[in-house]
């Protein structure tokens, strides 16, 4: 056991030892987004609980789990409970620390960093990464793939909003907004609408300093780095969780990797963490709860808009269901199309790889083509990237399920 | 302050019998909530709806075998399952997948080869399947394809050869395997076949294969591969393409008509309205003064309640996770904490002989007329809440060739009840 292997044990354990759950059903096979549509992926059970047996500290020959989008779905849908993507997931980490991590997998997992370099410059920048001429050139030399949808940096950061905003008006119930990077730089007007939101309910929303959870350095498998993020984060919000305050996020994969993925394909074992994890809340998770208390506002104005809403993998990930669609049952006027879609394909940092993005797509066409027929006025999706995925192939707006509130609202 | 409930009925597992509970209850207008561990075993079983085959000789009609069945089993989940439910649960499957068209009646039973060519006595199947029976045939081939190392022609219809000869019929069968490749896959299984079937081209190049190698059969067998939810549109083409009746032969798991029918299914609950929570366990009740108000969800991070008027437990059994034995032979329900009826620990593990019947094979709940499970008393445990499918003891599924009947029918049924309840 190496000394990577002692500080993630916990969770390598926890997930490995599920692997001996599986009966083989196949069940996980069906489910699978990305074994649909390449051969190049065996699927997860063939890649997950059966090839695990024989990884060992050797370098494994059999390359195909690094195809594996990290989805998640094959562990929603495996009856038995074998944790497949977190399997896969330390797998593919021990598996590139191996062979060593390529310069684009160490860029493209510092969303942080690109934030903080961008913002300042943020239209030269958003012009040099429009340009397709570089595009071309950062396919070639980095491979991230050309037509991969990029955010647009806002050039100014929510924090620097947050922290000029007055104070919420002083009510006991106080809630913390852990908004992450993506709200921070490239989309700091869902965090406004998330804090007015929140106030209209009657809370004080406190917004900590925060930096990034280190999800995007997990899924490229630098759990090292990743780890320390966390904690970094962790540090930021634990002094909330433990006066009890819940902490909700908007940034549906971020809120996942507190609630669940630093302990289970991190190994992070930290009490810290763990009562974070236990505060820490999806936005709609939170207000579909007070709604079933008869505590969320329920003075909304009919928005008369058709929307399409599609839950993202990394939210189906929270175990709860959509509660989005509770939230859009008590807008007037709204009306919702239900998408049944696993996956856009993008899945976080998978589909800006040269090697990947034709997979990607390709697993995003069957959603594509649902809300290109629906023809909707918003495409609505709770995750970032997979919102910049679906406007990169449907050509359609598409915003996080706050904004619908936020409308109905008047805010 | 207003009561908090989240549903009106949350649906403990997404199998045959929680999906048609859910949808049922669903479409009447009642809010539900499934919450389901993973997805049911309907995605590896044939999604016919085999209801009586075996008692323990081969059934031809389940509904003239049931009463006497019944009658020697008094703890058979059929004992509560009237004609007339069995028969409106059947058709109102029908009415319900008509995107997958299925065919007979709980009155006579077919008999459909399996992958290895033993004839599997089936009352309710998918049109595509029909053609099989091989009481209408007297000529037949059983076709399969050479990438597909899971099913093989020489055998099945060697094997089903013998066994129509044995049950008294004249049936000639002869295998034919069929080389058509596959680009670029390396190991192929029965899903990603049907992906391929969904392209025209593809399809049409192994309908012709299959015209030039059949001579004189009145019909040819292939693996359920044909399609997913394009399957009336896949069969019908290659049924063209071919020339001659075609019918699928279900294969072992993944199970392409087990997909499409769950899909089906799943589709209909969401139009009704109906909510799934996927990967989230059960695990135990949410109890205010002893009764049952809720159940208590283990999602991301936390459990929390999911709070409701009433409960169908439908988790399946032993097989699904809805049942727990351990090494010592103590049996639990999982999600509820529910008496078990079982072989009790001090049960032998092992018998003399591995086919044997076994006491583990009939452990579950009992239950009461409503479908309420009962414990040692006879008396329900809680009066909001109904089982359904595998998780009723007292059934050797396997054996009977019972189990999509008996999760169909009591699927129906605990909704009705509940129906009733909340009229
Ligand atoms: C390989 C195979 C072949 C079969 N072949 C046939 C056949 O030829 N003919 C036939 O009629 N039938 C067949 N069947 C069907 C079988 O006999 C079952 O009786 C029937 O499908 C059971 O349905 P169910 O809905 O009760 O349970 P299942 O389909 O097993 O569903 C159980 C559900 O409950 C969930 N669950 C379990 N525990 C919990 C918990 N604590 N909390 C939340 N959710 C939970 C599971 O994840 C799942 O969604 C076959 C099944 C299999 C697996
Ligand atoms: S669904 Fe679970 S038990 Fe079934 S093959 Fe996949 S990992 Fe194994
Ligand atoms: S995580 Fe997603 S891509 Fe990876 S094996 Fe599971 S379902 Fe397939």
């Amino acid at each position: 056991m190496t000394a990577e292997h002692t500080e993630g044990w916990q969770g390598l354990e926890l997930m490995r030892g599920s692997l001996d759950h599986c009966v083989k059903c196949t069940i996980c096979e069906t489910a699978c987004p990305v074994a649909a549509v390449t051969p190049l992926f065996p699927g997860p059970k063939y890649v997950g609980p059966q090839a695990e047996r024989f990884r060992t500290h050797e370098p494994s020959v059999d390359s195909s789990l690094d195809y594996c989008s990290s989805c998640g779905i094959c562990t929603l849908s495996c009856p038995q409970g074998v944790h497949v993507a977190e399997i896969n997931s330390q797998a593919r980490a021990a598996m590139k620390k191996q062979r060593g991590i390529p310069l684009r997998d160490q860029l493209i997992a510092r969303s942080g960093l690109e934030g903080k370099l961008g913002t300042p410059v943020a239209p030269l920048a958003n012009l040099v990464l429009g340009n397709s001429l570089v595009r071309a050139l950062t396919e070639r030399t980095i491979g991230i793939h050309r037509d991969a949808p990029l955010p647009k940096f806002a050039g100014r950061t929510f924090q620097g909003w947050a922290r000029r905003r007055p104070p919420s008006e002083t009510t006991t119930d106080k809630v913390v907004y852990f908004h992450g990077c993506s709200t921070n730089y490239f989309e700091p007007g869902l965090g406004r609408m998330t804090v007015a939101v929140l106030e209209h309910n009657g809370f004080s929303v406190v917004v900590p300093p925060q930096d990034c959870c280190g999800l995007p350095l997990q899924s490229n498998g630098i759990f090292d780095t990743a780890r320390s993020y966390v904690r970094r984060l962790v540090a930021h919000l634990v002094p909330y969780a433990r006066q009890g305050y819940k902490i909700v996020a908007t940034s549906t994969s971020c809120g996942l990797m507190l609630k669940r993925e630093a302990i289970e394909i991190l190994g992070v074992a930290d009490d810290d963490l763990r009562l974070v994890s236990e505060h820490t809340y999806d936005i709609c998770e939170f207000l579909a709860d007070l709604a079933a208390d008869g505590r969320l506002r329920t003075d909304f104005r009919p928005v008369p808009l058709k929307i399409t809403y599609h839950a993202p993998c990394q939210q189906q990930g929270h175990n709860i269901g959509k509660p989005a669609l509770d939230l859009f049952d008590l807008v007037p006027g709204l009306t919702v199309v239900e998408l049944d879609r696993a996956c856009c394909g993008i899945a976080g940092t998978y589909g800006l790889k040269r090697e990947k993005y034709d997979i990607a797509m390709q697993v995003g066409s069957g959603l594509f083509a649902d809300i290109v027929g629906a023809n909707p006025d918003l495409s609505i999706c709770d995750s970032e990237t997979c919102r910049w995925q679906i406007t990169h192939g449907t050509g359609k707006t598409s915003a996080h399920p706050v904004e619908i509130l936020h409308r109905a609202y008047g805010l | 302050m207003t009561e908090t409930r989240h549903a009106d009925v949350v649906v403990l597992g997404a199998g045959l019998a929680g999906l048609t509970a859910a949808v049922r209850l669903a479409e009447a207008g009642l809010k539900v909530v499934t919450v389901a561990k993973g997805l049911g075993s309907l995605r590896l079983a044939p999604a016919t709806i085999d209801i009586l085959g075996y008692a323990p000789q081969r059934v031809d009609s389940p509904t003239a075998s049931l009463p006497g069945f019944v009658a020697a089993h008094p703890q058979h989940p059929y004992s509560l399952v009237s004609a007339q439910v069995l028969a409106a649960s059947v058709s109102w499957l029908k009415d319900h997948v008509d995107g997958y068209s299925y065919v007979g009646e709980p009155s006579t039973n077919m008999l459909l080869p399996t992958a290895i060519g033993v004839p599997r006595p089936s009352a309710v199947v998918p049109k595509t399947m029909v053609g099989g029976d091989i009481r209408d045939l007297s000529t037949v081939a059983v076709a399969g394809l050479r990438v597909l190392k899971d099913f093989h022609p020489a055998l099945a219809a060697e094997n089903l050869q013998a066994a129509a000869a044995a049950a008294g019929l004249s049936l000639q069968v002869r295998p034919v395997m069929l080389d058509v490749p596959v680009d670029g896959e390396v190991d192929v299984g029965t899903l990603a076949l049907a992906r391929h079937f969904s392209d025209k081209k593809f399809r049409t190049a192994v309908g012709a294969e299959l015209r030039r190698a059949l001579s004189d059969e009145q019909a040819v067998g292939v693996p359920a591969v044909l399609g997913l939810d394009d399957v009336q549109e896949v069969w019908s083409q290659f049924t063209e393409e071919v020339g001659k009746p075609v019918f699928e032969i279900p294969t072992i798991p993944p199970s392409v008509p087990g997909m499409r029918l769950a899909a089906l299914l799943q589709a209909r609950f969401r139009a009704a309205g109906g909510r799934l929570v996927l990967g989230a366990q059960a695990t135990g009740p949410e109890l205010r003064d002893g009764k049952l108000v809720g159940v208590r969800v283990a999602a991301a991070a936390r459990e929390t309640p999911r709070l409701c008027r009433w409960v169908v437990l439908a988790t399946g059994g032993l097989a699904s996770g809805g049942i727990d034995v351990d090494l010592a032979g103590h049996a639990a329900e999982t999600a509820l904490g529910l008496p078990v009826r079982g072989p009790g620990a001090d049960q032998a593990a092992f018998l003399p002989s591995y086919l044997a019947d076994h006491p583990i094979d009939t452990i579950g709940l009992t239950v009461d007329a409503n479908l309420r499970p009962a414990g040692p008393d006879g008396e329900p445990v809680y009066q909001n809440l109904r089982a359904a499918g595998a998780i009723i003891g007292g059934a050797r599924p396997w054996r009977e060739k019972s189990g999509d009947g008996i999760s169909l029918s009591t699927g129906y049924l605990a909704a009705e009840s509940i129906l009733q309840e909340a009229r």
